[in-house]
């Protein structure tokens, strides 16, 4: 008896979002397959693969890699025109490191100014972050939202402490993105989006963050999250679930032992650059898989490996 | 088709002997139906019933033994429906036509990760050996040799039934798994494989073609398979991994009812980040043996990290073993912090920790794996539970320093604390692990 491939497509499907403007602008979402199954149905949108930079000047001189490719880049600026030409990248990811109050504190006034410049230094579409501190990214969100106005700039994320004034500030006042972050629940995610869309903000403005982990790390609660979302949003055609997802991965894989630890400490694990590529690229790998539709790298390597993959799998 | 417990009820002997470890009879047959029991475990079925039963009940993925482990068996798509059953494996890609100095120093590459997280040993199970005719059968055994001296099972890729036999011949002890079986070689390698009492690994090069020849070899008897993926892109190894699992589980069709080996090495050579995301990829969506081009600290952290947690039952949590644990070098001076054994709490508590650079000693309680505050409403994480860990454990003689922190989440212990642990100070910690690198800091 022959095989016959049954494809399984679904009536409903993800949300199209658009972000940033002009020809480099990107769509997320559209898909009415399960993740990464483009063989069942052709592929609307591919999920797409974010840079992170971040406002301060880092020390990079433990990924010698890294530090060559920023060489010469001082400014948040600067570092953002060199992230946009890494091969593969169609987002640039802006992290406010700097406005963290138990840190450097910038003031939101400082943000928006860094925000403006790195807006107007590239074409491709600008995701701003935050610093987690609920207060003080509603402050920073706002300022920023009004100095990239037009820009079509996405905000990650409102969570449920400040989704009113960060929904507020970007989206109803300006026409911005907003990322609905929730912590790794899908009640939680529906509920976020709930509310958000009760204040009045239209659903196809809001990207989720359903939350993220690094592999090994309470991955598993990640992509049963991811599984469900998808499960919800495509098989009962749940639309408080059919937001695209982003993903901010490097903010998670960075800071885990894996990737910290210098190689002086730690001789047998070898390089440390290497060992922080293979974090993240491992981790976006295993978020697409389950249903991420967009993924933030910090290393052009990875970003480039994740986007081949994307590419490959097309 | 799954039969429902009461048409197995039907078929049983109702009689409640008891013989099937079962109260009744009823309950026996419920069992049956949830895959908790296998239909002979009742010594009293008739051969017809039986015959009826076996086909029906029948899992529709089998289990596979590769040595010591266990692959496929799974029932559900997703971990949440129910569980992944068994983990996949990793294998390292090797070829005859290397030459010994280039596969030494691959054997001993992989052999440098070999590692314990969370109660699991993390290393490379298998080694896959390809071997082509023009490398020979003396060749060939020589490599596999030479792979199974690792201690590792060993997978013999090569698609020459008398190439195979001359290698078996002088090697089928080393090996484990014969892959190589396709539409035209499907009857040699069979009876090989049956001979040498292998595990028979099917090319897949082509969806249908290898449903035809899994179908041939089921006939002939042989049902101990592996479906090896030999597609030629990416996207056709995913395409055939996610079509041959859900034509398994979703679509009740047992053919593909076997697990498979996807060779990530082949399909992004010399590319070892591509290999990583890819093995990623496949550890998440149906590889059941994925095969590396090579195994260092780099590529095993994270996905040794990830394939245990995809492969946790979401019914029971992971714990870390209860103990104290001296973080950046602390000694019996350094302060002492206390949380509980729910291994995600751990590794975030920990992790923070060393990022603060503050020697602490780390104690974990025995808090049945739950998360704080689970375990503190579930009374297995209380002033009572701590104070009986420390005096167990006996960490008043262990440890000099007197300074105990508390999660911030339970800070409603402290009293009863300090009553339970006189020389103590206890001092309320922060309630997010986030925070811990700055408390610990100004603490300090």
């Amino acid at each position: 008896m022959p095989f016959v491939s049954k494809p399984r497509k679904f009536n409903a499907s993800i949300n199209e979002t658009v972000l940033g403007v002009g020809d480099k602008a990107v769509t997320l979402g559209g898909l009415n397959t399960l993740p990464l199954h483009f063989f069942d149905a052709p592929a609307k949108n591919p999920p797409a693969v974010g840079i992170e930079i971040t406002d301060v000047d880092a020390d990079l001189s433990a990924f010698p890699e890294l530090a060559a490719f920023y060489e010469g880049a001082k400014t948040p600026a600067e570092r953002a025109k060199k992230a946009a030409a890494a091969e593969g990248a169609q987002f640039v990811c802006l992290r406010f490191e700097g406005a963290d109050p138990g840190g450097l504190n910038r003031s939101a006034a400082e943000c928006a100014a860094i925000a403006k410049e790195v807006a107007e230094a590239i074409d491709l579409p600008l995701v701003i972050s935050g610093c987690k501190n609920v207060e003080k990214d509603a402050e920073i969100f706002a300022a920023c939202a009004e100095a990239t106005s037009g820009k079509n700039v996405l905000f990650l994320s409102a969570r449920e402490e400040n989704y009113k004034t960060v929904g507020a500030s970007t989206a109803l006042a300006y026409g911005q993105k907003v990322g609905a972050e929730s912590a790794v629940d899908i009640n939680l995610a529906k509920q976020l989006n709930v509310v958000m869309t009760q204040l009045g903000i239209a659903p196809g403005s809001i990207v989720m963050n359903v939350g993220s982990a690094a592999a090994g790390y309470g991955f598993e609660y990640v992509a049963s999250t991811l599984d469900r979302v998808k499960a919800a949003a495509l098989e009962q055609n749940d639309n408080m679930l059919q937001m695209p997802i982003m993903t901010p991965v490097s903010a998670e894989t960075w800071g885990v032992k894996e990737s910290i630890m210098p190689e002086q400490d730690m001789p047998e694990w070898g390089s440390q650059e290497e060992r922080a590529v293979a974090m993240e690229t491992v981790t976006a790998s295993a978020c697409l898989a389950s249903g991420s539709d967009a993924v933030i790298l910090r290393h052009p390597k990875s970003v480039k490996t994740i986007a081949a993959m994307i590419a490959a799998l097309l | 088709m799954a039969l429902k417990g009461l048409d197995i009820f039907k078929l049983t002997p109702k009689k409640n002997c008891k013989d099937c470890g079962c109260p009744t009879c009823m309950a026996f047959s419920m069992k049956v139906a949830q895959g908790a029991l296998s239909i002979d475990k009742c010594p009293h079925m008739s051969p017809e019933a039986l015959a009826t039963l076996a086909a029906a009940t029948e899992p529709p993925m089998k289990t596979i033994s590769i040595g010591e482990h266990k692959l496929g068996g799974e029932t559900v798509m997703l971990r949440h429906e129910k569980t992944f059953v068994n983990k996949n494996l990793f294998a390292l890609d090797l070829c005859a036509g290397m030459d010994d100095a280039a596969i030494d120093a691959k054997l001993a590459e992989a052999d440098k990760v070999d590692y314990e997280r969370i109660g699991e040993r993390m290393r490379v199970e298998c080694v896959y050996v390809s071997v082509k005719p023009e490398h020979g059968a003396e060749r060939g055994a020589a490599v596999v040799k030479k792979a199974a001296a690792t201690g590792r099972d060993v997978i013999l890729h090569c698609c020459d039934a008398a190439l195979a036999g001359d290698i078996l011949k002088a090697a089928a002890a080393d090996v484990k798994v014969l892959a190589g079986a396709n539409a035209d070689n499907w009857e040699a390698m069979n009876a090989l494989a049956t001979e040498h009492n292998l595990v028979l690994g099917v090319c897949c090069k082509d969806l249908s073609d290898a449903h035809d020849t899994i179908e041939k070899l089921e006939a002939a008897g042989n049902k101990n398979l592996i479906i090896n993926i030999c597609a030629e892109s990416i996207k056709d190894a995913f395409s055939f991994t996610v079509q041959i699992r859900r034509a398994a589980l979703k679509d009740g069709d047992r053919t593909f009812g076997y697990p498979t080996i996807v060779n990530v090495a082949r399909l992004a050579p010399e590319d070892y980040t591509m290999q990583a995301a890819l093995a990623s990829l496949f550890t998440v969506r149906y590889g059941s043996v994925i095969v590396l081009g090579r195994m260092t600290y780099a590529e095993a952290l994270p996905l040794f990290g990830l394939r245990q947690n995809i492969f946790t039952d979401p019914q029971k949590p992971m714990k870390v073993e209860p103990g104290i644990y001296p973080l950046n070098g602390a000694d019996e001076n350094s302060v002492v912090a206390v949380t509980v054994d729910f291994a995600l709490t751990y590794f975030i508590v920990s992790g923070e920790i060393e990022r603060s650079g503050v020697p602490t000693n780390l104690i974990i309680t025995d808090a049945g794996g739950y998360s704080v505050l689970t375990a503190w409403a579930a009374g297995k994480f209380s002033a009572g539970s701590i104070a009986k860990f420390f005096e167990e454990n006996d960490i008043a003689s262990k440890i000099k320093s007197r300074t105990l922190i508390l999660p911030g989440k339970v800070a409603v212990l402290k009293g009863e604390l300090e009553n339970k642990l006189p020389d103590w100070k206890i001092v309320v910690g922060p309630n997010e692990a986030i925070q811990l690198v700055r408390f610990l800091k100004d603490y300090k």
